[in-house]
């Protein structure tokens, strides 16, 4: 079927199989490729991106359910080449990653809290982060970096 | 992973969703959320051929109050169900135990209708719908349906639901003042029950001990006749016939039903 979505506020149309994931539609057909694919069973949240504003697991989603809608995935958050959003400004700063492949999501499950709830505390970042494995940093870094992220915008 | 190929047909209103699984034949399926379908169907244990999107249908994501109920469209998703401010002061069970469900992102996408059709015993709204007396308005080839929560749920991932029948609405009847309580037992925090407990008032229901949703019965009599909470909770595993699995035996979780209802019971106690 015929699928247009805006990703990063391009419009993307393609005519893909009907089963197609919305992860292998940014990653095989937008071309983004920050986007990982992790457990591929709804469980780990690397494949995290937003929809309409809100995190979604993208191996979860067809790309005829987003068709017409509005994805922002990881390379769509900075406001310009060499600049940085806080949430990855903070994920910098506080050593939130090693290896990296959490991250991308990671950082989309953190701005879709901070958009939702602008100053959370240390607990309500732990579990909006539920839905998002690490197997390298043991969290702590990671909570300390939406914490920055969120003084530093309630700051500005 | 990916599904077995199928066709993607979209409906806009619910006419035209109950039409289009009509002309698919029996093994249409609707796809809500997509939050249950979607893994079974990666995991190829369903295989469809064809599914009728309803996730976009506009008129079946309402949370609004009429005439002493709250009603609920099939489409309201696990977070607009949370969130909710009606649903926060006159259902507090209903909006506390979808902010439960998963995590954010699948509380994004699950609608409250998919997690009642899918009837999967381990899942946290059919017992929170038994223990709050809804009713589930269905729209089919043959008309409309309202249906008690009581007489849905039919066996392991089975309710009375007819092929092409859709789930539009459900009722609540106001809870007024009574206590509520809801426990999750979990090992890790994204995990399903290993046993729930619902209590609104006088009804208490329990998730994952038995192929549905149950109402622990021998609770809500021993309650009617007088018995102390943590008599009436000793009770608990009267009548249901619990899962063994990784997460537990059987004993296991007869044993956490007594510990997780006499909680509740105390809990919906100190809320009255
Ligand atoms: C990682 C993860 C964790 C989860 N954790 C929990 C949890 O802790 N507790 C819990 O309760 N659930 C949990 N769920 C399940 C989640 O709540 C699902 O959203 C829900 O079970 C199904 O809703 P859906 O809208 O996604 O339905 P879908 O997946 O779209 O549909 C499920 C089934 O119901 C049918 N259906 C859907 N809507 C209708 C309708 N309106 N009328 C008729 N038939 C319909 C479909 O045909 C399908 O057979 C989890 C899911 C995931 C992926
Ligand atoms: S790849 Fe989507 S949740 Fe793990
Ligand atoms: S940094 Fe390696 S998985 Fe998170």
């Amino acid at each position: 079927m015929k699928v247009a979505i805006s990703v990063n506020g391009s419009q993307v149309g393609a005519d893909v199989e009907d089963r197609t994931l919305l992860v292998h539609f940014i990653r095989d057909v937008a071309g983004l490729t920050a986007t990982n694919t992790g457990c591929d069973t709804s469980s780990c949240g690397a494949c995290t991106v937003l929809l309409d504003g809100r995190s979604v697991k993208s191996c979860t989603v067809l790309a005829a359910q987003a068709d017409g809608h509005e994805v922002t995935t990881v390379e769509g958050l900075a406001p310009g080449p060499d600049q940085m959003h806080p949430v990855q400004r903070a994920f910098r700063a506080e050593h939130a990653l090693q290896c990296g492949f959490c991250t991308p999501g990671m950082v989309m499950a953190a701005v879709s809290l901070l958009a939702e709830n602008p100053s959370p505390t240390e607990e309500e970042i732990r579990s909006a982060l539920e839905g998002n494995l690490c197997r390298c940093t043991g969290y702590h870094n990671i909570v300390r970096a939406v914490l920055a992220a969120a003084s530093e915008r309630g700051g500005s | 992973m990916i599904p077995a190929p199928f066709t993607y047909r979209r409906a806009a209103t619910v006419d035209e969703a109950v039409t289009l699984a009509a002309r698919g034949g029996e093994d249409v399926k609707f796809l809500a959320g997509g939050h249950s379908l979607l893994p079974l169907m990666k995991l190829r244990l369903v295989v469809p051929p064809e599914l009728v999107d309803i996730g976009g249908i506009g008129e079946l994501s309402h949370i609004s109050e009429a005439d002493g109920h709250v009603r609920v469209g099939a489409l309201a998703t696990h977070d607009q169900v949370a969130g909710s401010a009606l649903l926060r002061r006159e259902l507090p069970l209903l909006a506390h135990a979808a902010g439960r469900v998963g995590d954010p992102q699948v509380r994004h996408r699950g609608t409250i209708g998919g997690s009642l059709a899918h009837a999967d015993p381990a899942a946290d709204l059919p017992a929170v719908a038994l223990a709050l007396g809804a009713t589930l308005v269905t729209r089919g080839p043959s008309g409309t349906r309202e249906i008690a929560a009581g007489d849905f749920f039919t066996g392991l991932f089975e309710t009375v639901l007819e092929p092409g029948e859709l789930l539009a609405e459900i009722r609540f009847p106001k809870a007024g003042p009574s206590g509520w309580s809801f426990q999750k037992f979990t090992k890790r925090g994204i995990d399903w029950a290993i046993v729930g407990v619902a209590v609104a008032g006088d009804r208490v229901a329990l998730v994952n001990m038995g192929p549905t949703p149950l109402r622990a019965r021998a609770v809500e009599d021993a309650l009617a006749s007088g018995a102390a909470p943590d008599e009436a909770a000793a009770r608990a595993a009267e009548g249901t016939s619990a899962p063994e699995d990784l997460n537990g035996s059987r004993a296991y979780r007869e044993h956490l039903a007594r510990v997780l209802v006499g909680r509740a019971l105390g809990e919906a106690r100190s809320r009255r």
